[in-house]
């Protein structure tokens, strides 16, 4: 079974922000997990390699979260499709 | 006025990633010149250069500030720390400075992200480009890490850089502006694009930098970093520190002639005004630690500058001979084998040295260190552009 959206952006996040396994959830802020504007950049950056997106500047904007960041990649991903 | 001593001391360069590494090195005329590692260069006029064996970011930075520094920052980081360790200071934030020189910025970030952009046409980028390549990212660094909050600058002299750095954080302890200042250089030019531009300069030593010496070919391009803590003397006598040496002088200049071309006569006045700053007589003055780049134009013409300065003039060597020319960062390598050789009463040797030049009348200690305790010292240094800077230590105490 492919990897969903979710667990592809928990990956992420866990390896840009060099974090131990586990610490990242599904519901995980970015406050909680301190990460700031620049590890903000880096996660974006990893986004856009790994979904193959361009991520308009104000949809980033919104991702503070992981179910944002997850909303917002399968929202972009469908707009692709379209 | 204040009298400023210097406490601490911090080096990483191609003779190894620390102090005492450094100071051993020099001591037994050991040059860490050797075939370029980081960039193939079977296509270049040369092949040699100084560039520091074995770092290890991961020995200073965790895994993700390691990533959001470049290599230059990261010499300058280790540095820092170990000069601040050194000293055993207890830094007073607001009243402490932090100046560092530095010619380039981060060149190895630049180039590397050049070569994505222009032969991998790609589009996306580390967005830690910018914060990584800006020259003052160490004075940042080494800021952030150490929490110190006054004056906080880069300056960007070419091959003047640190010292016009550590003469203007002297300067400021000395006024009573601060009361210590961390003041030194970093570089990291070892990349295909800078080796090519100085290739291009046709100044680069195809083998090894032998200065003064009548076969002498040009530099050998080094990397690294070093860094000083400067502190109010009086300060550092009440905390017990020990002092390696007092920093009593710094002088400038500019040749406003030739872009390339040295001056004698810019360069005599630069070392006129370090000892008028110093209060220094020119017969105090033991020892030289010389610009001596190595090429034909630099040496002979500091040769005349010293001779016009000093009418018995002092030993004279160029270090640069062993760490290589780390442009904006020797004046801070520079500065420390200075400070150490009053110290310890050591004078460093010039290495590769092969035959005397005529146009190079100088004791330049060629090749073997020289067991000498002199009074005082300068540190020269003088940049493309026409800049230079001079630096006056003293034995103490």
């Amino acid at each position: 079974m492919p990897e969903n959206v979710a667990n592809r952006v928990i990956r992420i996040i866990t390896k840009t922000q060099k974090f131990a396994d586990g610490r990242v959830t599904e519901s995980s802020t970015f406050k909680e997990l301190g990460i700031d504007s620049l590890d903000g950049l880096n996660i974006l950056f990893a986004i856009e390699e790994e979904f193959g997106l361009n991520v308009p500047d104000d949809a980033a904007m919104e991702f503070k979260s992981v179910p944002e960041v997850v909303a917002g990649v399968e929202r972009l991903l469908a707009d692709k499709q379209v | 006025m204040r009298r400023v001593a210097v406490t601490g001391a911090g080096a990483v360069s191609a003779l190894g990633v620390d102090l005492a590494s450094f100071w051993s090195a020099l001591k037994a005329g050991r040059p860490g010149i050797g075939p370029i590692r980081a960039v193939d260069c079977s296509t270049f006029k040369f092949s040699h250069g100084a560039e520091v064996p074995g770092f290890d970011p991961l020995r200073y930075f965790d895994e993700k500030t390691a990533g959001q520094l470049d290599r230059s920052v990261q010499f300058a980081g280790a540095a820092a720390a170990e000069a601040i360790a050194d000293s055993g200071i207890v830094l007073v934030p607001d009243r402490t400075a932090v100046i560092t020189g530095c010619a380039l910025g981060g060149k190895p970030t630049e180039d590397d992200t050049y070569r994505q952009l222009y032969a991998e046409n790609r589009t996306r980028f580390d967005p830690m480009s910018i914060p990584k390549v800006m020259t003052n990212a160490s004075a940042s660094r080494v800021s952030m890490h150490h929490g110190i909050t006054g004056p906080c600058y880069t300056v960007s002299t070419a091959c003047a850089s640190a010292a016009h750095a550590i003469g203007q954080a002297f300067w400021m302890v000395r006024s009573g502006l601060v009361d210590a200042a961390v003041a030194g250089g970093t570089e990291a030019p070892v990349t295909l694009g800078m080796l090519r531009a100085w290739e291009a300069m046709r100044v680069v030593a195809p083998d090894t930098c032998r200065p003064f010496s009548r076969d002498r070919r040009g530099l050998i391009l080094g990397e690294g970093a070093a860094f000083l803590v400067l502190e109010d003397l009086e300060a550092a006598m009440a905390r017990g520190a020990r002092v390696h040496a007092e920093i009593c002088g710094f002088g400038m200049s500019s040749d406003a002639g030739h872009l390339t071309a040295p001056s004698a006569d810019g360069a005599a006045r630069a070392m006129t005004a370090a000892l008028r700053d110093s209060g220094l007589d020119t017969a105090q003055v033991g020892y030289v630690n010389a610009h001596g780049t190595g090429t034909s134009a630099n040496d002979a013409t500091e040769t005349r500058a010293i001779r016009a300065v000093f009418a018995v003039p002092p030993l004279v060597s160029s270090t640069k001979s062993m760490h290589g020319h780390a442009l904006g960062a020797s004046p801070a390598l520079e500065a420390v084998a200075t400070v150490l050789a009053l110290r310890d009463g050591v004078l460093p040797p010039t290495a590769n040295f092969t035959e005397p030049d005529p146009a190079c009348d100088l004791d330049v200690i060629p090749n073997q260190a020289r067991q000498v305790q002199v009074e005082a010292a300068l540190s020269n240094s003088f940049a493309f552009g026409g800049l230079n800077a001079v630096l006056a230590f003293r034995r103490y105490p």
